[in-house]
C-alpha cells in the first residue's frame, strides 16, 4: 500500500522532504526498446540529490516482463522499490494516481514533461494538479531551499535562461531535458530491488478507441508562395538566391572603428548585460 | 504634390502626332527631362540614341529592363499607387468564436503565433453562412501594430500591471472567465515551450476538456462530430493519433498557412464581469542571472565563436567572459587542443541557434556554416576579405582578431562602467 510505504518513509526522516516521483516506461528513440523514460530519470536523478529527502518511485501501468526491466532501470538509481499500481491496457491513470498520491500526502511530486509512448500529450501533471489542487510548475531546473512548506526553486526557461519561484506545497512539478542528466542505472541494485504491486480499480479509456494510431508519416515542407500579380516578380522570387548577403563589411577601419560597429549591433540585439 | 493625375489631352495629342513641331520637347518632357531615345528623323525615318536605353545598374553597368517597369517607372505621374489589395472583412454577429491565446514572444506575434491564427480563419471561415470570429486574448504589454493583418476580428487586450511576469494562474483564471461569457467554440494555442504549451495544458485541466496536443493538420470530416479532424504527434514523434478535433487544441508551427490576404477588423472586446484576483500559489521571484559557460551550445543565445585566426588564447577568453558570450569553436580549434569537444559549432559538432553569433577568425567551411544556419545575425572578425563567412556576415570587419577584439573589449567595459556610474547616481 502506499500508504505503508509513505508512513515508513516519514517516520525514517520526521523532518525530510518527501517526495515523490511519477515514472513511466520509456522507449529508445533509435532501437525502440524499452527503457527508463529520459525525462522521468532525471525527475528521479532531482528527487535523489535533494537532501535529506525521502523518494518513493509510482508506476501506474502493467505488470509485465518488457515493462519490469524499464522499471528496473530506475531501481538501478539506487532505490529500494517502485510501487506498481496495476492498471489494466489502456486504462486512464490518473484516477488511480490521484489517489495514491492523496493517500501518500507527499510534499512534492516530481514527474517527466511528456511520456515517450502512446499519447504522449504531457496533460498527465496537470490532471493530477486540478484533481489534487496544487499547484504545478514546469521546467523544473534545480530545488534551492524548502521551508515552512514553501520551496525556491529554478525554472528552465528557453536558451539556458533560468527565473526563480516561491511556491506553496504540496506541488507537481515538471523536469525537462534542461534539467541535471540521470546517472547510470546500476546492474546490482536494478536486479535487487522490489516491484511492490498495489491493487487498485482502473477505468478504461474509452476515447481511445476511436482514435486512428499509425507511424508518424513526415511532415511536408512548406513552400515558399509569392503571392504577386506579376511573372516577373514570382519569376525574381524563384530564382532569388537564399542567401543574398546583403551584410555590411567593413574593410580599411580602424580595430576602435570595427568595434564600436560591433558593439552598436550587440546593442541593439540586446545580448549585453 | 496631389496624387490626382491630370491629363492634358493637347499634351497627349502632341506626343501621338511625331510630325508635330512641339513633339520632341513634349516627349522629352515625358521622359523626365531625361534624353529621349528615339526620335523621329528630317526624312522620317526613326532615329534611335542607345546611350540614352535603359538606366545603370548598381554595379555601375547599363541595364536595359525590358519588362516595362522601368519606363513605368519613368514616366512620372503614371506610377502604380501601393494601393492596398487585401480584402477588409468585417465580422459584425458571429455565430460562434475561436478563441487564439498567442505567444507574443518579445511583445509581438511570432511566426508560430501567426500559423495558428490562420488555423483559427480555416476553423472560422468554412462555412459562409455561419460566419466564425477569431478572438485573440493578448496578455501584457505588447508592441504588435499589425493584429488585423492576422486575421483577428476580436482582441481582448488583458493588461495592467498584475500581468507582467510569470502568473500561469492569473491567465488561466482569466481564459476561464473568457469561457464563461464569450464561449469560444474552439481554443487554439501554439504548443512551444515559451509557455503557450503549458498555458494550454492548465486550460484544458481547468475546463475538463481533452485536448489535441502537437497537431499538425487539421482538415475537414465528415464523420466526425465537430466536422474536423486533427492529426498530432504522439509517442515522442514516433506515432500519428488521428481523432476528431477537440475543444482545446495545441497546435505545433506550421499547422496552416498564415493570413495573408484579407485583413480584420480587431475589434477590441473586454470582459463583463473584469478581471479576476486570485491568491497566486506561484510567485516569481524574477530572472537569475546564468554562468553563461553553462549554457548549453545549441540554446545558447549570444556565442563568441573562435577558429584558426584567434592566436592569443587568453585574451579571446577574457574577451567572451566581458562579453558574457557562451564560447563556441570551428573544428580546426578544438582540433589543435585550445578548445574542448564539446563547444565546437558545426555539422560535426553542435548545430547552434543563437540571436547573435560572432565569429572570431573563422574563414567559413561549409561545414561550419551548416552549424550556424538557424542564427538571426552573424558577425565576422577575419583578415581574408573573400572568406564564406564574411559573405554570410551581417557585419564583417577585416582586420586583426585580436586587435579588433581588444577594442571591443574595452568598449564594452567603457560601457558597463557608465552603466555603474548612471546606477549610482540615480
Amino acid at each position: 500500500m502506499p500508504h505503508d510505504v509513505s508512513n515508513r518513509a516519514k517516520s525514517a526522516t520526521p523532518d525530510g522532504l518527501n517526495v515523490a516521483v511519477l515514472v513511466s516506461i520509456g522507449r529508445h528513440p533509435l532501437t525502440a526498446r524499452t527503457r527508463r523514460a529520459d525525462q522521468d530519470a532525471r525527475a528521479v536523478e532531482m528527487a535523489l540529490t535533494l537532501e535529506g529527502a525521502s523518494v518513493s518511485l509510482l508506476h501506474a501501468g502493467q505488470h509485465e516482463r518488457e515493462h519490469e526491466e524499464a522499471l528496473r532501470g530506475y531501481l538501478g538509481m539506487g532505490i529500494d522499490s517502485v510501487n506498481l499500481i496495476q492498471q489494466r491496457p489502456q486504462a486512464d491513470v490518473v484516477p488511480a494516481l490521484a489517489d495514491a498520491l492523496r493517500e501518500g500526502a507527499p510534499q512534492l511530486v516530481l514527474t517527466g514533461t511528456r511520456a515517450e509512448t502512446h499519447e504522449a500529450s504531457g496533460v498527465l501533471p496537470y490532471l493530477l494538479a486540478e484533481a489534487l489542487g496544487w499547484p504545478i510548475i514546469t521546467g523544473l531546473a534545480a530545488v534551492e531551499k524548502v521551508e515552512q512548506g514553501m520551496a525556491t526553486v529554478l525554472q528552465a526557461l528557453p536558451r539556458g535562461k533560468r527565473r526563480r519561484l516561491r511556491i506553496r506545497l504540496p506541488a507537481i512539478a515538471t523536469v525537462d531535458t534542461s534539467a541535471p542528466a540521470a546517472r547510470q542505472s546500476a546492474f546490482g541494485p536494478a536486479k535487487r530491488g522490489a516491484l511492490e504491486p498495489l491493487d487498485a480499480t482502473s477505468e478504461v479509456d474509452e476515447a481511445l478507441a476511436a482514435w486512428q494510431v499509425q507511424p508518424a508519416r513526415k511532415r511536408p515542407k512548406r513552400l515558399k508562395i509569392v503571392k504577386s500579380s506579376s511573372a516577373r516578380d514570382r519569376f525574381k522570387a524563384a530564382a532569388a538566391k537564399a542567401d543574398g548577403g546583403g551584410g555590411q563589411t567593413l574593410s580599411d577601419v580602424t580595430p576602435e572603428q570595427g568595434a564600436e560597429a560591433i558593439f552598436k549591433l550587440l546593442k541593439e540585439e540586446g545580448v549585453l548585460r | 504634390m496631389s496624387d490626382l493625375i491630370r491629363r492634358d489631352p493637347r499634351r497627349e495629342w502632341i506626343i501621338r502626332n511625331r510630325l508635330h513641331p512641339q513633339h520632341q520637347d513634349m516627349l522629352a518632357e515625358l521622359g523626365g527631362g531625361a534624353q529621349t531615345s528615339e526620335w523621329m528623323g528630317p526624312h522620317g525615318v526613326m532615329r534611335k540614341n542607345p546611350h540614352a536605353v535603359g538606366f545603370t545598374g548598381p554595379n555601375g553597368i547599363r541595364r536595359i529592363d525590358r519588362s516595362g517597369a522601368q519606363q513605368a517607372a519613368q514616366a512620372p505621374g503614371r506610377s502604380a499607387e501601393t494601393k492596398d489589395a487585401r480584402q477588409r472583412i468585417t465580422i459584425d454577429t458571429p455565430d460562434f468564436m475561436v478563441a487564439v491565446v498567442p505567444d507574443m514572444v518579445g511583445g509581438r506575434l511570432s511566426a508560430h503565433d501567426r500559423d495558428l491564427l490562420g488555423l483559427a480563419r480555416q476553423l472560422a471561415d468554412a462555412d459562409p453562412s455561419q460566419p466564425g470570429a477569431v478572438l485573440a486574448v493578448v496578455f501584457g504589454e505588447h508592441k504588435e501594430t499589425a493584429f488585423d493583418e492576422a486575421g483577428i476580428d476580436r482582441l481582448l487586450h488583458v493588461e495592467g500591471e498584475r500581468f507582467s511576469g510569470y502568473l500561469p494562474e492569473l491567465k488561466v483564471a482569466t481564459l476561464q472567465g473568457v469561457e464563461r461569457e464569450i464561449a469560444p467554440r474552439y481554443w487554439l494555442l501554439p504548443d512551444s515551450n515559451l509557455g503557450g504549451g503549458e498555458l494550454g495544458r492548465r486550460l484544458a485541466a481547468r475546463l475538463g476538456e481533452r485536448p489535441a496536443a502537437q497537431v499538425w493538420q487539421v482538415e475537414t470530416a465528415s464523420d466526425s462530430p465537430t466536422g474536423w479532424r486533427c492529426t498530432a504527434r504522439g509517442a515522442a514523434g514516433r506515432d500519428d493519433i488521428t481523432r476528431a478535433l477537440p475543444r482545446v487544441v495545441l497546435a505545433l508551427a506550421e499547422c496552416a498557412d498564415p493570413v495573408s490576404e484579407t485583413r480584420h477588423a480587431c475589434d477590441p472586446v473586454t470582459l463583463a464581469q473584469g478581471l479576476p484576483d486570485i491568491l497566486g500559489r506561484i510567485e516569481d521571484l524574477g530572472e537569475v542571472a546564468v554562468d553563461p559557460a553553462s549554457v548549453a551550445l545549441a540554446e545558447a543565445e549570444f556565442i563568441l565563436s573562435a577558429g584558426n585566426g584567434v592566436k592569443e588564447w587568453d585574451s579571446y577568453h577574457h574577451a567572451a567572459e566581458v562579453l558574457g558570450a557562451t564560447k563556441g569553436a570551428s573544428r580546426v580549434a578544438v582540433d589543435d587542443g585550445y578548445m574542448p569537444r564539446d563547444r565546437q559549432v558545426g555539422a560535426t559538432g553542435t548545430w547552434v541557434s543563437a540571436r547573435v553569433y560572432v565569429a572570431v577568425g573563422i574563414s567559413g567551411a561549409i561545414q561550419h556554416l551548416q552549424g550556424i544556419q538557424s542564427c538571426d545575425k552573424v558577425v565576422a572578425i577575419n583578415l581574408d576579405e573573400g572568406c564564406d563567412m564574411v559573405k554570410r556576415a551581417d557585419l564583417a570587419v577585416i582586420g586583426d582578431a585580436s586587435a579588433v577584439l581588444a577594442a571591443l573589449v574595452k568598449r564594452v567595459e567603457q560601457y558597463r562602467f557608465e552603466q555603474q556610474e548612471n546606477r549610482d547616481a540615480a
